[in-house]
């Protein structure tokens, strides 16, 4: 069947994060997703984080290696984004118990909690780089996320050598795993 | 550079691959050699790979803004006309063809029915049509009065349905969406009927799914047609005990409403040292057995079970573990595979006041004759 085959292309494209392929599940999905938040009580605003929230699960799970739903985007995109509507409402206590909307949902729980703790480890990297202020976030940042080279990262930063560079490099790296372990070990509680 | 400077220099040149062929090969001699080297090079590539997600994680989010913000330009998504309380207005926009349409079908129908009215129908109001509206007026007034009658059916059937006389009374508290509940099982071991009252006053018939003597748990189903599925519930169950000295709270029926206690963790084995339990200080009185004991989270850490009568306020709890390994028994039969326990809670960061007002409709008095 070939919509089939498009539909693994396009997850294969949205592991990539090949601009085409997620604007194309984007564009395709995301007027039905709308509906359904505005019609439960919701604004365009929480329907655009919402569906962007239900793009990273989906992208989430194609990282993973998993290319083949069980289901249609649709409605994997669909009942993802229901689940975590629902999930707002009652934490910002506008709780109803169902939504309106009539279109077929499979189960996505096991995908959320695996989502929720990513989220809430990355949301807690966030924080961490930005507490550690500057230059010690540009610093890092260069380092771990833009893969320079110390030597480029002296040079860029100003400081007189490589050496003098990598110390201060310790230094913050060892603050931020400080920071993150903190902050990880508070939440637990 | 100190010598951990150095140290981590070397393991991260060697994970990105940037030393020279023999520079590896002296260090991967040393990792060998060295378990502290080795662990620091394991350590450290899963940060890099934590890093990288994370990384990806955000380049993907900034994307996904990007795309939205071009759709949106572009046409191709409704999104930007929407900014505020234009819903209206998006909706009149969106149906503004079909509602044209629609209203000149009605105009023109409301024209041409008026006009056949004019030339065909009866000019004098006949009887025959009043007589018509009398009929439908008294065709209403049966309607109502069977509808009437239907209602007293239904609530008589409802009443004897719910007429037992409890003998044994206690707290029960879902544990899955779809009427799974969790109680004690001496509350429920010696009852022939079983039924489930929640704070609004309603009852719901129900029966033991499970009974585990020894750890005093018992696994209840509403069976009701009037039970609708939950959609979400708020707690989740705690796999992990809690600490000495933590604050918690039970929600329960001594009485026949819902009643609030808190109080602390006191220790965290149980009468004589029992390790299926834990101990705490609390208010709690006959029929607040099997009622859930939260953490501060809003976890379930445990079931309130029994308490000490030689001592006031020497309350035990049956752990949460011990429900999650019943839990896990159960779901080895293939008619209850499905039950989805929650395990995380919804509550963090709460008061205690809301805590207990979202729990509260997920508590349920037990009755049992």
């Amino acid at each position: 069947m070939k919509p089939e085959i498009n539909e693994k292309d396009l997850l294969e494209g949205l592991a990539r994060n090949d601009r085409k392929a997620v604007e194309t599940i984007y564009r395709d999905n995301y007027n039905m997703v709308q509906s359904l938040i505005i019609n439960n009580n919701g604004s365009a605003d929480e329907a655009k984080d919402i569906f962007q929230e239900a793009m990273i699960v989906l992208y989430e799970k194609v990282r993973a290696g998993n290319f083949e739903l069980s289901c249609l985007i649709k409605t994997y995109v669909y009942s993802v984004s229901r689940r975590l509507w629902l999930k707002r409402l009652q934490q910002i206590n506008r709780y109803q118990p169902d939504l309106d909307g009539t279109a077929e949902t499979v189960g996505v729980e096991e995908e959320l909690e695996a989502h929720e703790r990513l989220n809430e480890e990355f949301g807690l990297m966030e924080k961490g780089l930005a507490s550690l202020g500057e230059p010690c976030k540009s610093l890092l940042e260069a380092y771990y996320l833009q893969k320079r080279s110390m030597n480029e990262i002296a040079v860029a930063f100003g400081y007189t050598n490589a050496d003098n560079a990598k110390t201060q490099k310790y230094k913050c790296l060892m603050r931020l795993k400080k920071i993150f372990f903190d902050q990880y070990k508070h939440r637990e509680l | 550079m100190t010598q951990d400077t150095r140290m981590l220099d070397s393991v991260e040149r060697y994970i990105r691959g940037e030393m020279l062929p023999d520079e590896r090969v002296y260090f991967e001699q040393l990792r060998k050699t060295n378990a502290e080297v080795d662990q620091m090079v394991v350590e450290q590539t899963i940060f890099f790979q934590q890093m990288n997600r994370f990384n990806e994680w955000k380049k993907f989010k900034s994307s996904l803004l990007e795309i939205h913000t071009d759709l949106a330009q572009q046409g191709s998504i409704k999104s930007d006309k929407l900014k505020g309380g234009a819903r209206v207005t998006y909706l009149w926009n969106r149906y503004k063809r079909t509602m044209a349409i629609a209203a000149s079908i009605a105009g023109i129908t409301a024209i041409g029915l008026s006009i056949l009215i004019n030339s065909y129908g009866p000019h004098k109001e006949s009887p025959r049509l009043q007589a018509l509206v009398s009929e439908v007026n008294h065709l209403k007034s049966v309607t109502r009065s069977l509808d009437n009658k239907i209602d007293n059916v239904d609530r008589k059937k409802a009443d004897t349905v719910n007429t037992i006389i409890p003998k044994y009374n206690g707290t029960g508290f879902l544990i899955d969406t779809k009427g799974f509940m969790i109680t004690n099982a001496h509350v429920v071991k010696n009852s022939r009927n079983i039924f489930v009252q929640n704070n609004k006053g309603e009852q719901f018939k129900a029966f033991v799914v499970k009974l585990d003597v020894n750890r005093d748990l018992a696994i209840l189903k509403i069976d009701d047609d009037r039970f609708k599925t939950i959609g979400y519930l708020p707690y989740g169950l705690s796999k992990t005990a809690a600490d000495i000295a933590e604050p918690i709270f039970t929600l329960g029926y001594p009485r026949d409403e819902i009643v609030y206690s808190e109080g602390y963790l006191s220790a965290k084995t149980g009468y004589n040292g029992d390790t299926l339990s834990c101990q705490i200080g609390i208010a709690a009185n006959p029929g607040n057995s099997g009622g859930p004991v939260f953490d501060r989270n809003g976890e379930v850490i445990g079931i309130l079970s029994t308490k000490e009568t030689q001592a006031e306020g020497v309350v035990f709890a049956i752990q949460s573990k011990y429900i999650v390994q019943a839990l896990d028994e159960l779901k080895k039969d293939s008619l209850y595979h499905n039950i989805k326990v929650p395990l995380t809670s919804g509550l963090h960061g709460l008061d205690k006041v809301q805590q207990a007002k979202k729990v509260q409709d997920y508590v349920f008095m037990v009755k049992g004759d």
